[in-house]
């Protein structure tokens, strides 16, 4: 009996043995990724024995955080460009950024079981089309671009309203407020299905690629967690993940 | 993106006269709006005055967001002020100025209908009764009496409830939409020049904000001690 007790605390002290060599890191991650970032916190735990801190917000926002020394060890953006700023500031451990996703932009209506294409926006000329703030946000840039490529800047000019942020732009349609707008193919779809609504995937070349990229910070250079979680990001499991949830990989 | 020489774009003047405008508009309804309320809050008894203390002083609490979030739903075409202003053929309220002016009643009512209340229970019910015994009608003593004596609370009130609106931003990031000339205020231009690392011209805009707000705060301070020693 006691020696079978004796075992027992053994197997469970061999258990706790990673968790106590285990380390820890804190990910600031764009709003939009949230979800697949999640999804991986619990693969990449089993994976590496790493616990993965989730910090969601805005690309612009991280920026200037970052900027002031926040103690983030990997940033996630939303982007291209804020990643590269702070390569040049040198607030990144040096070639350590590369693109992890690439966003993919649907028309959406909150209806499902609606057929959407271009011609519905010419067509279906009630309500307000939603668009994230093209000034600020990747996917209201993408959006800008796609409208300017079907010809219909002038005229859905005086309907568009802007989100501050995808998920924003998405609450407009989903509440009614704006009868149709462009969100990121990741809030509506899973497994390359529409789950929400009604959705027409805009092909890739009607916009600029929303290329987002992820960076290992200073503040994680000598972090083990980080850099396995950077590793972690380019493995087959983790970008089986991203595309489940709608984005492409490069 | 403007050039940085200008310190003021045209969109941060459109900005900042929307929210003039906003505020305003606010102030004047709130103080007719408020005033019969606050003078019910001080003087009945009804026992759900409680109740609607409580409500009135809510928006102090609501993280603005959540206000605006479901101000967005209860406008919207299935909520019930969509309803209402569907059936009665007027615009949908989300994504226009009077939108943001019926969110702004909600979000700056405690600040003024709570020192005008105050106000009114200092007053106590003395000053209206020496009227009423001079031959004062209750309208009359209301605004020759009554009025006059609670005049730094209906200062407190105009002053915070113009500032609290100007310094709106989660109510109207939430059912504004951002569109110029229309929506755009003072706040979400700061929020969208940080966002976009416009970082000189958002020092400029907040910058001139804080001096606004300090300005008036410090001018109401002076105008209360001055009537104080009067």
């Amino acid at each position: 009996m006691l020696r079978r007790c004796r075992s027992l605390i053994a197997v469970a002290l061999l258990a706790t043995m990673p968790a106590a060599f285990a380390g820890e890191l804190t990910v600031a991650v764009a709003a939009n990724f949230a979800r697949p970032v999640e999804v991986m916190a619990p693969v990449f735990t089993a994976a590496t024995g790493h616990q993965l801190r989730i910090s969601t917000g805005s690309t612009g926002k991280f920026y200037a955080q970052i900027q002031r020394g926040a103690p983030f060890d990997v940033f996630l953006s939303a982007d291209e460009a804020r990643p590269a700023l702070l390569e040049t500031e040198g607030r990144i451990v040096p070639g350590s950024r590369f693109v992890y996703s690439v966003g993919r932009l649907a028309l959406w209506h909150a209806t499902p079981g609606r057929t959407l294409t271009p011609d519905t926006l010419r067509a279906d000329i009630a309500g307000r089309v939603a668009i994230a703030n093209p000034k600020i946000a990747p996917y209201g840039a993408a959006a800008a671009a796609a409208i300017a490529h079907l010809g219909l800047t002038d005229a859905l000019g005086p309907r568009l309203v802007h989100g501050e942020n995808i998920a924003q732009t998405f609450q407009f349609v989903a509440t009614g407020n704006a009868a149709f707008g462009f969100v990121a193919w990741s809030q509506v779809s899973e497994n390359g299905a529409v789950v929400r609504g009604s959705a027409w995937l805009v092909p890739p070349d009607m916009h600029p690629p929303i290329r987002q990229s992820a960076v290992l910070l200073r503040h994680g250079a000598d972090n083990p967690a980080a850099v396995a979680f950077m590793t972690f990001l380019k493995s087959d499991a983790a970008r089986q993940i991203i595309r489940q949830h709608g984005y492409d990989v490069e | 993106m403007t050039p940085a020489t200008s310190l003021l774009s045209p969109a941060d003047v459109d900005a900042i006269w929307l929210t003039l405008k906003l505020a305003g508009t606010t102030t004047v309804l709130l103080l007719l709006l408020g005033t019969p309320l606050a003078w019910w809050l001080a003087h009945s008894r009804a026992r759900w005055r409680g109740v609607i203390n409580a409500l009135v002083a809510l928006p102090l609490i609501l993280p603005p967001t959540v206000l605006g979030f479901y101000l967005l739903v209860a406008m919207g075409p299935d909520g019930p002020i969509g309803r209402f202003t569907a059936a009665a053929g007027l615009h949908a309220l989300p994504f226009t100025f009077a939108g943001l002016v019926l969110g702004s009643l909600i979000y700056s009512l405690p600040f003024v209908v709570q020192p005008i209340r105050d106000a009114f229970i200092a007053i106590g019910p003395r000053p209206r009764e020496v009227a009423a015994t001079l031959g004062a009608r209750p309208l009359d003593a209301f605004f020759s009496v009554i009025l006059p004596l609670a005049r730094p609370g209906f200062l407190t009130a105009t002053v915070l409830g113009f500032a609290h609106t100007v310094g709106e931003f989660g109510v109207v990031l939430m059912i504004g939409g951002n569109i110029p000339q229309e929506t755009r205020v003072v706040a979400i231009q700061i929020y969208d020049h940080v966002e976009a690392l416009e970082y000189t011209q958002a020092h400029w805009l907040a910058g001139g904000m804080l001096l606004f707000s300090f300005v008036v705060l410090l001018a109401l301070h002076l105008l209360n001690d001055r009537r104080a020693q009067a």
